[in-house]
This record gives structure tokens, sequence and C-alpha cells, in this order.
């Protein structure tokens, strides 16, 4: 393999505690090293801006409610089509790209690590055919546990080691990440005409609560020590006064400590926060629980969070919450399409536009970025859109000059039609704080890979680690005069770096790298009795055969990465 | 204003999707700029001077600039598509998307349009001598934005599914109507001089309908309310009024439930 350096550039890298200082940075055999040969290509980074490849770890990109949104949306394809040109193939789709838009528009922003954010289990074959799909960029999935009836039963029983035994047999067939936890309960409650909105709303049949089924799911994590902790969507998402909701589900991880050889510390991890720390006990009344969340979240070390990002575009929601789906349709009157999975979750889809004229989805774009601003420690906030429910992720660059200038936040909130209410009923007003580029590594870097547990791989630029290098058009001596300036840099990457291959020169694709498949493969104690039940449903309930569940072989998985973990002596 | 004409002289073999075709992009531009302006012909891109004689230059503006089109252009697409202002003539028969997405000016097709023509138009007048296909005015697949403003008027008879989710702007069409009229239309006016068919304001929220000829079956979702006398375009005339669709959502407007007008003259 080739070896590069690359020279003179101002490097963030929150693994080594570097913060802009000029620095070369050696890539030999896909790894950063200490030094390269005199024969190494060189790249001039002088003036630029250096940080490791970014980590997304929430988005929705890749499996059947993503292809449902594709398939039921044609307009979003309209006018958002590219051709096929150089190294890319053709693409289109503005909040539900296809594929291949989706490996190239992460690239171009420097991430090469991305999550697919909720994997039904029944479809991960689909899942991974369309990670396949995806090019340059690492991807994993987290498969959804928390409406799942084996972990609903044993959890009723506070059955930990048999709800770990199953999933560490989930995670191996359907080559998944982490635990997912969406609206835990509430979507099956829904197959019964009913929901979950609070931790203490018991679930019809299965006579257990979401609290129980969330302390399940931790301790069952904690028993595995998996590389990323139990990953929450909370219940009652996007209600007005839902953040008292939240503060109940945060509350469940107290007393938990992380066990784990990933390095993580945390044992939850609350996804798309803005979406769930709304004050306010109606639509007129809305407002910010932003203080509140994060208040909670800067107290207690074992939860990390991400954002949910509003970004003010027409989009497509779609989420494991199938209720709040069905709730939304009722709301803004657009098309709804819900699949329905046999025994394990049901999503839904819906189109939506966050109108900047309309005062509550103004509200929601401040709650977005107070969430960041308000966070003492950016290691344990990410920056994310929940893509594409809040906005799609190619809005990342926008999001990092609200966060980066209260000069831009200042503009768009004169630019909002109810600018007033907005400033009455948040605080972004008053919030002068801007992040740097130390602490925006640490939010899209070296943070999020902390938490999936892949500190030793990605996120940083510490010799040893994979040569994932992003390389941006900003030089941090020269002070911001147009905060534009900001989005433009972080869109397109003057040179990308996966695994030691150069993918993006100029913002163009140059190379679709060698991307892999990340998933966990746990080792646990034999367990006969759970074999049994899996064996069980499959031959009452499930309408496929065990032998076509599996997402196995070339076909699905080209080339998987697995993460190791020995659960044997737990 | 100045006029370009442009003169079909290779008729393309394959439909030829000509976008450029429009004030907006002529503004500004010699006749020699103008051949150059792009149009697609299956999955090939070449210059409107393969295909058209160009002759005059455009205005300064969108609206100082008239369009003529001459020849068969019944294999053309998307003439006047994303219009602004100005004028556009189409002397022959044209195939779909004419003045689709256009937001002003006016656009003349003496012959006959295909489908799809004012796609989610916004403003600006559309006169069609000649028939019009099926969703005119209507949105595009999976939309839920009909034509919004503005206003076209077919001389001829129009196709199927015309209006389809019309939030605004008025269509008239001095013969008959297909099928499914402003299916799911919230907002906008169609009158028919001639008959319509079955399913005439299907999933309608608001909007108004007014039928002069026959309708062949009439929605169950449209209740009768009475009859009224209107007055279109300088007649006055008696109609049975019925509102709807009563299957559907219906919004309030001050304090009042709000229903889609359907009127056919007794």
């Amino acid at each position: 393999m080739s070896e590069y350096i690359i020279k003179n550039g101002h490097v963030f890298d929150p693994v080594q505690g570097i913060k802009g200082d000029k620095k070369d940075i050696s890539i030999k055999d896909g790894k950063i090293v200490d030094k390269v040969s005199s024969s190494a290509k060189v790249i001039d980074a002088k003036d630029k801006t250096v940080m490791a490849g970014a980590v997304e770890i929430h988005a929705h990109i890749a499996g059947p409610k993503v292809n449902l949104g594709r398939i039921y949306r044609p307009e979003d394809k309209l006018f958002s089509c590219t051709a096929t040109h150089g190294m890319e193939r053709m693409g289109g789709g503005a909040s539900i790209p296809t594929t291949f838009k989706t490996g190239y528009e992460y690239a171009k922003m420097g991430y090469t690590t991305a999550m697919e954010a909720a994997m039904p289990p029944l479809f991960s074959r689909h899942v991974h055919e369309e990670i396949r799909d995806t090019p340059i960029i690492d991807e994993g999935a987290f498969p959804v546990f928390g409406n799942n009836w084996f972990v609903l039963e044993y959890l009723k029983n506070h059955e930990v080691e048999n709800t770990a035994a199953y999933i560490a047999w989930l995670l191996r067939v359907t080559k998944g990440y982490a635990v997912k936890v969406v609206n835990p309960g509430g979507t099956e409650a829904w197959a019964w005409g009913l929901n979950c909105l609070s931790v203490n709303d018991p679930v019809p049949y299965f006579d257990i609560t979401p609290a129980e089924i969330v302390k399940g799911l931790i301790e069952a994590n904690e028993y595995l020590g998996l590389p990323h902790s139990m990953h929450i969507h909370p219940n009652d998402l996007g209600n007005p006064g839902c953040y008292q909701t939240t503060l109940d589900t945060l509350k469940l991880a107290e007393g938990f400590k992380a066990k784990n050889n990933f390095g993580r510390e945390q044992v939850m991890h609350l996804t798309h926060s803005q979406f769930h720390s709304y004050k306010g006990t109606n639509w007129a009344d809305f407002e910010s629980g932003a203080k509140e969340i994060t208040d909670y979240v800067n107290k207690n070390k074992n939860i990390t969070i991400d954002t949910g990002n509003v970004t003010l575009d027409e989009t497509t929601t779609m989420t494991a919450d199938g209720p709040f789906e069905h709730h939304l349709t009722g709301l803004n009157h657009l098309k709804w399409a819900n699949v329905d999975v046999e025994l394990e979750t049901a999503a839904g889809v819906v189109p939506y536009i966050y109108s900047p004229n309309i005062s509550v989805c103004a509200i929601q774009w401040a709650i977005g970025l107070e969430i960041p601003l308000m966070m003492k420690d950016p290691m344990r906030c990410y920056i994310t859109t929940d893509h594409p429910n809040a906005g799609p992720f190619t809005r990342y660059p926008r999001v990092i000059k609200w966060l980066m200038s209260k000069k831009a936040r200042d503009a768009q909130v004169n630019a909002f039609k109810h600018k007033d209410k907005v400033l009455s009923q948040t605080s972004i007003g008053s919030i002068d704080r801007e992040i740097s580029l130390y602490e925006l590594a640490q939010m899209t870097r070296a943070g999020p890979a902390k938490s999936l547990g892949l500190t030793s791989m990605c996120g940083g630029l510490a010799p040893g680690m994979d040569a994932d290098v992003a390389v941006y058009n900003f030089n941090p001596d020269k002070p911001v005069t147009n905060p534009d300036d900001i989005e433009t840099a972080f869109s397109r990457c003057a040179a990308v770096f996966k695994s030691g291959v150069q993918v993006v020169q100029d913002g163009e694709i140059i190379s679709i790298g060698n991307k892999r498949t990340l998933w966990v493969n746990v080792n646990v104690k034999e367990n006969p009795q759970v074999m049994r039940d899996i064996n069980e449903k499959f031959v009452k309930y499930y309408s496929m055969s065990q032998n076509n569940y599996e997402a196995l072989g070339h076909h699905f998985v080209p080339n998987p990465y697995a993460l190791e973990v020995d659960a044997t002596q737990a | 204003m100045e006029t370009v004409t442009i003169t079909m002289k290779n008729a393309p073999a394959l439909y030829l999707e000509a976008d450029n075709v429009s004030p907006d992009a002529f503004a500004g531009k010699t006749a020699a700029q103008i051949s150059e302006l792009h149009v697609h012909e299956g999955n090939t891109t070449s210059a409107l001077g393969k295909y058209f004689e160009v002759k005059g230059d455009a205005g300064a503006t969108a609206a100082d600039t008239k369009i003529v089109v001459k020849g068969d252009v019944k294999k053309v697409k998307y003439l006047g598509f994303k219009m602004t202002a100005g004028e556009l003539v189409i002397e022959g028969n044209t195939d779909l998307y004419v003045g689709a997405w256009m937001t002003g000016g006016k656009i003349l097709a003496k012959g006959d349009v295909a489908a799809f023509a004012a796609t989610a138009m916004k403003g600006g007048d559309l006169v069609i001598e000649g028939n019009a296909g099926n969703y005119l005015g209507a949105a595009y697949r999976g939309d839920w934005r009909g034509m919004s403003g503005g206003k076209i008027l077919v001389k001829g008879n129009a196709g199927s599914d015309i209006g389809m989710y019309m939030t605004g702007g008025e269509i008239v069409v001095n013969g008959n109507v297909d099928v499914h009229a402003l299916t799911h239309a919230e907002g906008g006016k169609l009158v028919v001089k001639g008959n319509a068919k079955s399913k005439v304001g299907g999933q309608m929220i608001d909007g108004e309908i007014i039928i002069f000829g026959s309708i062949d079956t009439m929605m169950p979702g449209f209740k009768p309310v009475g009859e009224v006398e209107l007055e279109v375009d300088g007649a006055k005339a008696k109609f049975s009024h019925f509102i709807g669709d009563m299957g559907e959502r219906h919004k309030k407007r001050k304090g009042q439930v709000v229903y889609a007008n359907l009127y056919k003259k007794l």
C-alpha cells in the first residue's frame, strides 16, 4: 500500500490532545504511523484544518424503511439527481439519497464511519445489501430490541442472562453492532391500539413496563460488555412535555457502570435528544426543555447523547416508533406508510417540512442547537440530524456553521417569521458560546468513536489507528468574516483518506476505498433454553425459517470486520 | 419585446427533452448562443441548434423575450419548463410537461399538448387551443402540491386526473374532461363547459368545480345542498350545489367547517 504524508496542516485531535498545532500526519499500510519514507506522497495541508475522519453515530441510511421512503417519495428525487461522472455512479434524492449518493456525500464531508440506527432483525439481509452498496464508508447497523417478543418475555421475569444470550445470537445472525431501543414497549403496545407514553405504562399482554425493558437491556448490555451501550430513543418522542419522560428514562441508568474492554464509559446513549427535550402542554405554549435535559446529562457521566438538529428543510421522517408516525400524519396530513415486522418492530414513514415560518419548527431548530451549546463535555454530545428525521445529513456543514458562529445563529433567528416566540420559548438568543474546532473534533470524531467503543480504531490520529483523515479548506488562523465560509469549507473536503486510501480530492470522489461492515461477535456460554425458545418461535410464529433469517456470506457482508467480545466468563 | 423563432429542421428520432426552451434560459442571449443551449435526446446531450433553426436574439430579460416554436414538435418535451416571465407560442402539437413548474408569463399552445402540462404551476397563463392530455395542472408523481396559481384555458378537451392535488388557480375546459378531475384538491377552481366522467372531485377537501354538461357518475361522497344561481364568464345559470368529499377530513376556516363545492348545471 502507498505511503502518504499530510504536511503542515493545523491538526485537531482530541485523542492526543492536539489543538490546532502544525503537524504532519503520516500514513502507511492503512494506518497512521510515526514516520514514512521519503518516497511517501506529500499532501500539502498548509493553512488547512486536519482532523480524523468523522464518525456518524445515528442515521437512517440503509434498510427497508429507508427504501420505503425512496419508493413512495419519487418527488424527493425531483431536481436532485446527478448523472454519472468521474468515479461516481448516478445518484439522486435530497432527504433519502440512493445508497451510492449516501456514500459519496458522507465521504466528501470527511465522514468515514457511519451507523445505521435501526435495523429490523427480520430484514437484516436487506439492510446489509444496502450497506454493501453504499461505497467508501465503514458501516454498522443497530438491530432494534425494545419491542422484541423474546426481550419482552425474558425481561418480564428479569432473566438478564437469557436476554444477553438472545442479544448475542441476534447480533451474530443479523451482523448487528449494538442494542437499539425505540419507544420501548410502545411500538408493541400500538399493535393493541395503545402506546407507552411514560416509562411506567404497561405493555398489553406482556405486562412489562418500558422502565423494566430499559433497565434489563442496560444490564444485559453490560453483562456482555458490548462495545456500544444501550442506544435509546425513549417513549413519548416529539410531544410537548416529553422532557419529563426523557428525564425518567435517563434516571433508569442511575447506579449502572460501564463494563467493557473497548474504552466506553457510558451505559446509555440518548439519541436525537432534541426530539425529547420539549416542555409545555400543547403546541401553543411549546417551549424548550434543553436546560433540564442537559443539566441532568452534565451531572451524570454514564450517559452520552446526540443532538438531532432540525435543519429547516423538507425531509422524510422515518422511525421504528410506528405510533409516532401515525400521530404525525394526523398532524400534517401528508402521506403515511407503515411496515409491521412480525414479532420484532414496526416502522412508519411520513414526509415533513420544517418551515422557518412555523413557530414550532423554529423552536425545534433552537432546541437542537441549545443542547450542544449547553453540554459541558463535548466528548459526550455528538452532532446528528437523526438523518433524515430532523434534516438530511448533508446539512451537517450548516449545523456546524450555526454551532461555530453566534452571528450565523442570530441571522437565522432574525429570519424567522416568529422570531419573538423563538426568543421567548428558548434561550438560544442569550447563548454566546461558539464551538471551537477542537470541540467540533470531539463532537464528530473522538466522542462518537469512544461512545461506540471504536476508540482504538477511529476518531483520532494517533499512530496505530486506522488512517481515516479529513483535510478541510479552513484556516483556523484566519478570523471568520462570513459564517457561510464555515459551511462551504465543511461541505467539501480538500482531501479524505479512508483506511489509508485517498478517496476524495478537492471535493471529488477519486476512489471507492475499501468499505467494511462493522459488527459485534459475542461469545457466550451455551444457553440451550434460549436456543430452544428461538427454534420454537420460528416454528410457531415466524413466517420464515431460521435458515432464511441469517445475513451471512459474501452477498450480504462482503468485507466484514468483527469486534470480538468474550462473554463466556460473565 | 424581442422575438426568437425556433423552427424544427431535424426532427429527433427519440423524444427530445428541451427544458431550455423558455424565456428565462434564452434571456440575454443571441441566436447563436441560444443554439448552443443543451437538449437531451435519450441519453445523449447535444445543442438545441442540432434540431432547431434559431432566428432572432432574445431580450435582456425573460419578460422582454417571446419565443415562437414552429415545425413538428410533437416529440418535444418540457417547452416553457420553469418559466417565470415572457411569452412562448407553440404552433403545432407538442409532448409532455408544457409549462411545468411555470411561475409566470404566457404560453399559447396552438395545437394539442400531451400529459403533465402545467405540473405544479404557480402562476402565469397557459392557453391550449387544442386538447390537453392527462394530469393537466396536477402534482408531480408522489407529490401533494399540484397547481397553486395562474390560469389555464383549454379550448378543446382535457384528459383524466386534471388538477390532481390542486391548491389554487383556475382551469377552464371548454370541451369535455375524462375521469378523476381535481382528485385530492385542496383549493382552486375548475370550470368544464362540456361533460365530465365519473369520480369528479374524489377525496377533495377544498376548492370548486363547475360542470355545465353531464357527470357520468356522481361521487357518493358529495351531498346535495340545494340550488344556486351562478354567473360564469358573464352568463348566469342555475346549478345544483353539492358539498364534499364527506369521506375526507374537513378543515375549519373562521370557525366554519370547509367543504369542496361542486356545481352542476340544471
